[in-house]
């Protein structure tokens, strides 16, 4: 039983550590409406930077989503996040975005 | 004396107090701009004096006041314009103009004001009495496709200047004629210009660009000199650093000869000779500046950063060019606003959810007043400023 638990440990630990936090979320979801509501408009609807919603990002893989998030798109003011976020966060604010049940 | 006559009298001094004479000088407002609210504040005493609800979404949200300084005209980011009563503290008057806006200005005369729109691009021109539609000027860029606007001031005469973001151009307008707008549009003056500023005398007009390392100058008394470039490759082709938030550069900060202006992409702020426009110097800080402005007598120079060094402000000394202190306000600190006569700053720190009052000569905190994710402060004495 020890060694199972163990093993589960040693396969679910990697996920767990990436996986933000429930209060790094918080701060995460405050930092999508504030921060990057800047450019993105609050609601998302857009501003200098493009429109966020859900109904435009559809279409968009979350995938590419935090690649921008992380890497910016150069030629537009959206800078690389990477000094701030790891690629967990961005992935978690990428289907935050679109809107993912399982991201509260 | 019955008690039906003390009762009468109770609310004759109650009615004398509420309509008792009050002036708005010393008034202003704080953008609550998660809420669509607005806080009136009273910079004197560093009072709160109440709140005014239903403006929409603030973020970034600008304020332009009537000449009377009773009503301010509040530019939302979804492209509400909502006059509010300082004194009455509520809705005047409030329309939803366009899609997206992102600010505006009113007139040197206080008639009309002017409000730049991202979505669909473009200036609209309302009359300042009635919020009423005087004029419409699409931003179709000479690419034939319609252009987010920026960067749009007041100048003298009833003037406007703005620029083009997507197509790269300056455009005047002349409102002398409300109806009949007359335009001269500056093609080809600089990649993705993203705000701008016009000196006080509402003479010099300043773009600056985020594709390039340069500044975009407008002299509007010789407009046929057309658009030049100013403090070209001032990042000396260094790669930039990202940039968390795009600097700000309406706190127009001219003292002496001298202006001060946030550099993109870097922890420098630059020194200008406004009589030469060359760089003179740069002074060093704490992190990539938003606004850099200077208290109003030109004495000393405020700077607040974006992230991740959003908690720090840098007081220098213009003088000497010294740094007298880095104060750490509050989280996030996203803007400054001097009182009239530059003995006091309010700063909004929106992650402590409050407003912070600083006195600028022993740069000590001296009030401080809750606030829910406050972002800009507005007082009324904007109202007699060009640019502002």
């Amino acid at each position: 039983m020890r060694m199972l638990a163990a093993a589960f440990l040693l396969i679910a630990a990697p996920a767990l550590a990436s996986e933000p936090t429930a209060d790094r979320a918080a701060e995460l979801k405050d930092m999508v409406i504030q921060d990057c509501g800047s450019c993105h408009g609050m609601t998302m609807k857009g501003g200098l930077g493009l429109p966020l919603t859900r109904d435009r990002l559809a279409e968009i893989p979350a995938e590419a989503l935090s690649a921008a998030i992380l890497d910016g798109r150069p030629g537009t003011p959206m800078p690389p996040w990477r000094g701030m976020l790891n690629e967990a966060e961005a992935d978690w604010i990428a289907r935050y975005l679109k809107g993912e049940t399982d991201v509260r | 004396m019955s008690a039906k006559w003390i009762a009468v009298l109770a609310a004759g001094l109650l009615t004398a107090c509420s309509s008792a004479p009050r002036s708005t000088g010393d008034l202003g407002v704080v953008v609550e701009r998660a809420d669509g609210r607005l806080i009136v504040v009273e910079s004197s005493t560093n009072t709160r004096l109440g709140t005014v609800s239903g403006l929409g979404d603030l973020s970034h949200a600008s304020v332009v006041f009537s000449r009377d300084e009773r009503f301010a005209y509040v530019f939302g980011r979804d492209g509400g314009l909502t006059k509010v009563d300082l004194l009455e503290r509520r809705i005047a008057k409030r329309v939803v103009q366009s899609g997206n806006s992102i600010g505006g200005a009113i007139s040197q005369d206080g008639r009309l004001v002017a409000v730049a729109n991202y979505e669909p691009g473009g200036v609209k021109v309302f009359d300042a009495e009635t919020l009423e539609l005087v004029a419409d000027i699409p931003a179709v860029g000479a690419d034939g496709q319609r252009s987010k606007v920026v960067g749009l001031e007041d100048s003298t005469d009833n003037v406007f200047a703005f620029s083009l973001y997507d197509s790269g151009e300056i455009w005047v307008a002349d409102l002398k004629n409300p109806k009949a707008p007359r335009l001269t549009k500056h093609t080809g003056i600089g990649k993705q210009p993203y705000d701008a500023l016009i000196s006080l005398d509402g003479r010099t007009y300043l773009a600056g660009l985020f594709g390039e390392d340069g500044i975009a100058m407008l002299d509007l008394w010789k407009p046929e000199q057309g658009v030049r470039r100013v403090l070209d490759h001032y990042g000396r082709g260094q790669e930039p650093l990202p940039v968390y938030k795009m600097p700000h550069l309406e706190g127009w900060a001219a003292s002496g000869n001298h202006a001060f202006l946030p550099a993109i992409g870097r922890h420098e702020v630059l020194v200008v000779d406004m009589t030469t426009w060359k760089e003179v110097g740069r002074l060093p800080v704490a992190g990539q500046p938003v606004f850099a402005m200077l208290r109003p007598d030109g004495r000393q120079l405020w700077v607040n950063f974006a992230l991740p060094d959003n908690g720090k402000v840098q007081v220098f000394d213009v003088p000497t060019g010294k740094l007298l202190r880095t104060l750490e306000p509050g989280k996030a600190v996203l803007h400054m606003e001097f009182t009239p006569r530059g003995e006091r700053v309010w700063m909004s720190a929106r992650d402590s959810d409050k407003v912070v009052v600083f006195d600028t000569a022993t740069l000590e905190k001296v009030a401080e007043m809750p606030a829910t994710k406050p972002s800009g402060i507005f007082f009324t004495a904007r109202a007699h400023r060009i640019g502002l």
